[in-house]
């Protein structure tokens, strides 16, 4: 079976792995490299738009406030999240701060192909001949591999605060 | 802070004497994060989010999300406008679409 196991692992307290097929890998290296060139691209694309969604939507002049204070920095933290993502390809030992760049990654891979798709809650029915069943099937992939590290990063969340 | 994550009035489209487009905002006033919905993030990741950066319990946290989910919008914070810009920023690392405005 292809999905027999847990790719993303809890080793213990705060210890985290990552361990992908060679396939998977190498799926995962190519569309982190796009999304670099993406993000390091000035053109501006509405997929990766909603990476830097507006705060204010109806007061243009304070989220531009917001852009000018934020943008950089998010657009810094994505990268970097993709250079760990990139230098964990092999499976090493993660921190939690390092899963978490997994997870944002591999977050911020669905929300520019899924804008791409266009997708609904309801995913298509397959038709494996469709031109689009590939991107499809990458986004679904990139689901189940998120859900998984967000199931061993739940597992090191600290107690709830008193409300 | 109390629970601000109640499905409060915030949300829902209550009748108000307020006219629409009152400009005389009082500057007191608290300002709400709130949390769209939208069909890519998945419900788990958003449950996560919110006990992560809130620190709700699960069960409240998943409340949000179904709110989000259901009704389109839920309010996961609120305060003062350098607060919930903190908050809107830390949602938007996280991928989330979060908007803020006074209440």
């Amino acid at each position: 079976m292809l999905f027999d196991r847990d790719r993303a692992r809890r080793r213990g307290p705060g210890r985290y792995q990552v361990k992908l097929r060679p396939n998977e890998r190498a799926l995962v290296a190519d569309l982190v490299g796009q999304l670099r060139e993406q993000l390091l691209a000035s053109t501006d694309d509405p997929a990766v738009r909603r990476l830097f969604p507006p705060a204010y939507p109806d007061d243009a002049e304070r989220d531009a406030g917001y852009q000018v204070l934020t943008r950089d920095t998010l657009l810094e933290q994505r990268l970097a999240a993709l250079d760990t993502v990139e230098q964990s390809l092999d499976g090493r030992e993660l921190d939690e701060g390092g899963m978490t760049a997994w997870m944002t990654t591999l977050n911020a891979l669905r929300l520019v192909l899924g804008t791409r798709l266009d997708v609904d809650e309801e995913p298509p029915a397959l038709d494996p001949s469709d031109p689009m069943a590939p991107a499809y099937a990458v986004y679904e992939f990139l689901g189940w591999l998120l859900s998984q590290v967000v199931d061993v990063l739940s597992a090191d969340l600290p107690p709830a605060a008193e409300s | 802070m109390g629970p601000v994550v109640t499905a409060g009035p915030a949300t829902a489209p209550v009748e108000t004497d307020q006219p629409v487009g009152d400009t005389d905002a009082d500057p007191d006033r608290p300002w709400v994060v709130i949390v769209w919905n939208d069909p890519i993030n998945l419900m788990s990741y958003v449950t996560f989010v919110l006990q992560k950066l809130f620190g709700y319990p699960y069960e409240v946290a998943e409340k949000l999300m179904l709110q989000v989910h259901y009704e389109g919008r839920a309010v996961v914070s609120s305060g003062t406008r350098e607060k919930a810009e903190l908050d809107v920023f830390r949602l938007h690392e996280h991928g989330l679409w979060a908007t803020m405005q006074q209440d």
